[in-house]
């Protein structure tokens, strides 16, 4: 059995995986800081997924009253970021990879002083945002052909400390059809959750749609016999807004719920955006509906 | 013989059926990482990276790229994937080279072989078709560094009571094994194929595995690693025959020793009276050892072959002492018998009978059986894997595939196998030979017809593979092939060539 492996980039940023889970760390600051961070960084994942494979059964159920209660640092963090969805299907593996880079994060600027620190768990971030600093992100669409998309400039006064995007073409499996829902919470793990429940909600019944039973695609998926997508074919234009439109509904209800701050629908060249409660929270948002028009970097 | 109708290869729609996996109900358990996850049938773990394939445990990888690294302490990322903006810049067309580790496996989202890739070099448009060759016409050449006796020319080498090859010949120091082709994969039983299929594997792969040669020794074999025969790590090679032990180090014994005998169980030597020592104008020491005489102080067959002094079965070093002639010997000779590995030395001092009685071994003669056991080189076990690539193989590179050979052959082509250089046979066909240390981890694949799977990649520039028929429509730049599949990332290894022209 493998244990956690640890390489660095050619540029230097911190590269951890152990089993399915894979992360790009990267930290600014003071080069001594910088290095501790990633020291620290590295003695936390030592027990990640040990902790979590521990508890693994529980985190598989769906989430329901009462208030499960368990022992890892990473579960706590996967069940606090589901509970306010218990009313829908969820388990608390819909927000496993924003939990780890949430536990990741505060492990990697724990006592240190950086101007700016991120943990991508296989594109579920979680970041640290010090007065002063800014995060620019690239939203694509197609995780087959990475192009940009959009573009976000996140500001250190705006809440989002987690982002997350999920769709049907991710790794993890997704009951909807969209290309990808970029949801920006209060921490990663939030967005993680969010992200996976909105993509669940872009959906609309069409034969182009191809869905399977999630076990007959991965023994151990959480998601049981429900069925998944594997396929879409090219919708027509009042089907792609209906399902886009759904997703909307799902997101401004968490939105008003304070889940989530934002949240940006692709599916099939369409795209719906949740706007953040204050209009200056995300200043670049114009230029996410510029961007999905003109391809603007 | 290769075969490009590749049997891993499925339609990533069928993949994906509803009802994919659950034919068969197997269901297997994956220990690669404390997840255990369980995989069905056509199914991949929670990483993507393990996969259940006709019940076996594989790793379904993405296709492996091989990355120079300009500065060469620059680490290079595994685990490199698709959709992540930070990959991009680490893509150059000048430090990338796409191997055919993973080009067509499992993975739904692969474009199948041949994969065809266009990257500048030096100006030179190349283009490296990559593909992986299923080779049921394939072999091992397996030389494992030993004077210990394994067994007898031709002699079976079985794996769990099947026969995967044979005994071949014995070079300098060391002994070949041939394992594998085509008689033991396709023409003996069902269970002689898959063992003789998963024995090759796993040597190939670089993992241990135990062969019994019949009428002779186990021997634990793993390329890159000391052999283990019957149990005892040979730590060394000796440094020659008896007779070559002697050359190198008569001078050195010339003033310590009277005699010195070097046991070996291929040429035993005998210093004063072979011809090193009568250079040095030693005095002939009228020890007569056992066995046919060579040529002055050269003996063959002192001893049978065994796993005692110098590969053979003697464990008392005097049992190889015919006789003692007392016109020539003197009391007070020192005779010095060791073996030609330095491993075991014993001193003797011939008394007033000239019967030879131990002694503590002086210093200056220690010094030099040391310098021997310095002087012996690692003994290792070297895998070589062999494979004709010609056959249809050819025919995923272009339309008139004894173009590609003749290309080959004409040095414009070069072959690698997962970036490795390989060594062309002369003759017709592609018949190659890699050191399997020189490629990629765990490179190799099988499929269950039994043949293995292993990558190969012929690099060429444009133009000799616009002229050779080549499939044109299929090149891709670099940078587009690759946005398309799922891939990783490695170091190119550094004593391996780069295998694109013109490009230093």
């Amino acid at each position: 059995m493998s244990g956690p492996a640890s390489a660095r980039f050619s540029d230097g940023r911190l590269h951890l995986q152990h089993g399915p889970i894979d992360l790009v760390i990267e930290a600014w600051g003071m080069r001594t800081e910088v290095e501790a961070a990633y020291a620290q960084a590295e003695r936390r994942f030592q027990n990640i997924l040990p902790s979590l494979v521990e508890e693994l059964p529980a985190l598989r159920m769906p989430i329901r009253e009462p208030y499960p209660l368990l022992r890892g640092v990473v579960a706590r963090r996967m069940v606090v970021a589901v509970w306010r969805h218990r009313a829908t299907f969820v388990t608390p593996m819909a927000a496993v990879a924003g939990a780890v880079a949430d536990e990741m994060l505060a492990a990697l600027v724990a006592g240190r002083v950086l101007d700016k620190a991120l943990v991508n768990d296989g594109g579920d971030i979680a970041f640290h945002l010090p007065p002063g600093a800014t995060l620019s992100v690239a939203i694509a669409h197609h995780p087959r052909r990475p192009a940009l998309d959009a573009g976000v400039t996140l500001d250190w006064r705006d809440a989002a400390r987690g982002l997350a995007t999920s769709g049907w073409r991710g790794r993890s499996h997704s009951l909807g059809i969209a290309d990808a829902v970029t949801v920006f919470a209060r921490d990663a793990a939030q967005a993680d959750a969010a992200a996976t429940l909105i993509a669940n909600a872009v959906n609309v019944e069409h034969p182009a749609i191809r869905r399977a039973p999630a076990r007959a695609l991965k023994e151990d998926s959480d998601l049981g016999e429900r069925a998944v997508t594997v396929a879409v074919g090219v919708l027509p234009a009042d089907a792609v807004c209906a399902a886009l439109d759904a997703g909307l509904a799902a997101a401004a209800a968490m939105g008003a719920a304070g889940l989530v701050e934002s949240a940006y629908l692709a599916l099939q060249g369409e795209v719906r955006l949740l706007e953040p409660p204050q209009p200056r929270t995300i200043p670049a948002l114009d230029c996410m509906t510029q961007a999905h028009q003109g391809r603007i970097r | 013989m290769s075969d490009s109708a590749n049997p891993l290869q499925r339609d990533p729609q069928d993949a994906l059926a509803p009802d994919a996996g659950e034919t068969s109900g197997e269901v297997i358990r994956c220990d690669a990482c404390p997840v255990l996850c369980r995989i069905r049938k056509g199914q991949s773990g929670a990483c993507d990276r393990y996969a259940n394939l006709e019940g076996q445990l594989v790793r379904s990888d993405p296709l492996l790229i091989l990355q120079r690294t300009l500065d060469r302490g620059g680490a290079v990322v595994p685990f490199l994937e698709p959709g992540k903006p930070w990959q991009g810049d680490l893509i150059s067309a000048s430090n990338t080279f796409v191997t055919g580790v993973g080009a067509t496996t499992t993975y739904p989202d692969y474009k199948p072989a041949p994969f065809i890739v266009a990257s500048k070099a030096a100006g030179i448009d190349v283009v490296t078709v990559v593909t992986e060759g299923i080779f049921s016409y394939c072999g091992l050449k397996v030389k494992i560094d030993t004077d210990r006796y394994l067994g007898p020319e031709q002699s079976a080498v079985r794996v769990a009571g099947e026969q995967i090859g044979h005994v071949t010949s014995a070079e300098y120091g060391s002994q070949m094994l041939a394992l594998g082709g085509v008689r033991h994969l396709t023409g003996g039983s069902k269970k002689e194929g898959n063992v003789t299929c998963n024995a090759m594997l796993r040597l190939a792969n670089r993992e241990a595995l135990e062969l019994s040669i019949d009428g002779g020794a186990r021997v634990l074999v793993q390329a890159g690693a000391a052999p283990v025969v019957n149990d005892e790590r040979e730590e060394r090679m000796r440094v020659g025959c008896g007779s070559a032990t002697i050359g190198i180090f008569a001078r050195q014994w010339l003033g310590h020793c009277d005699e010195v005998i070097v046991v070996d169980d291929h040429i035993t030597g005998v210093l004063t009276e072979h011809q090193a020592g009568r250079f040095l104008d030693m005095r002939p020491g009228g020890i007569r050892v056992r066995g046919r005489k060579s040529t002055p102080g050269r003996y063959f067959k002192v001893a049978q072959p065994g796993l005692g002094w110098g590969g053979t079965d003697i464990t008392d070093p005097l049992s190889i002492i015919e006789k003692i002639d007392p016109a020539t010997a003197w009391p007070g000779m020192r005779v010095l018998m060791v073996s030609t590995t330095g491993d075991d030395a014993e001193w003797f001092v011939l008394d007033e009978r000239l019967r030879p009685q131990k002694a503590p071994m002086p210093e200056p003669v220690r010094k030099v059986v040391e310098r021997i056991a310095e002087n012996c080189e690692p003994a290792l076990c070297s895998v070589l894997f062999m494979g004709g690539a010609g056959g249809s193989l050819r025919a995923g590179v272009t339309e008139n595939p004894v173009r590609l050979t003749r290309s080959v052959k004409a040095l414009l082509t070069t072959v690698t196998c997962g970036g490795a250089p390989v060594y062309v046979w002369p003759g017709g066909g592609i018949t190659v030979m890699v050191d399997v240390l020189r490629m990629p981890e765990r490179a190799f694949g099988y499929v269950p017809t039994p043949a293995l799977v292993l990558p190969i990649e012929f690099t060429m520039p444009l133009a000799a593979y616009r002229e050779m028929g080549g499939h044109m429509e299929h090149v891709l730049p670099l940078e587009k092939a690759l946005e398309r599949v799922q891939f990783r990332a490695e170091a190119w290894r550094a004593e391996n060539p780069w295998p694109v022209a013109g490009d230093a």
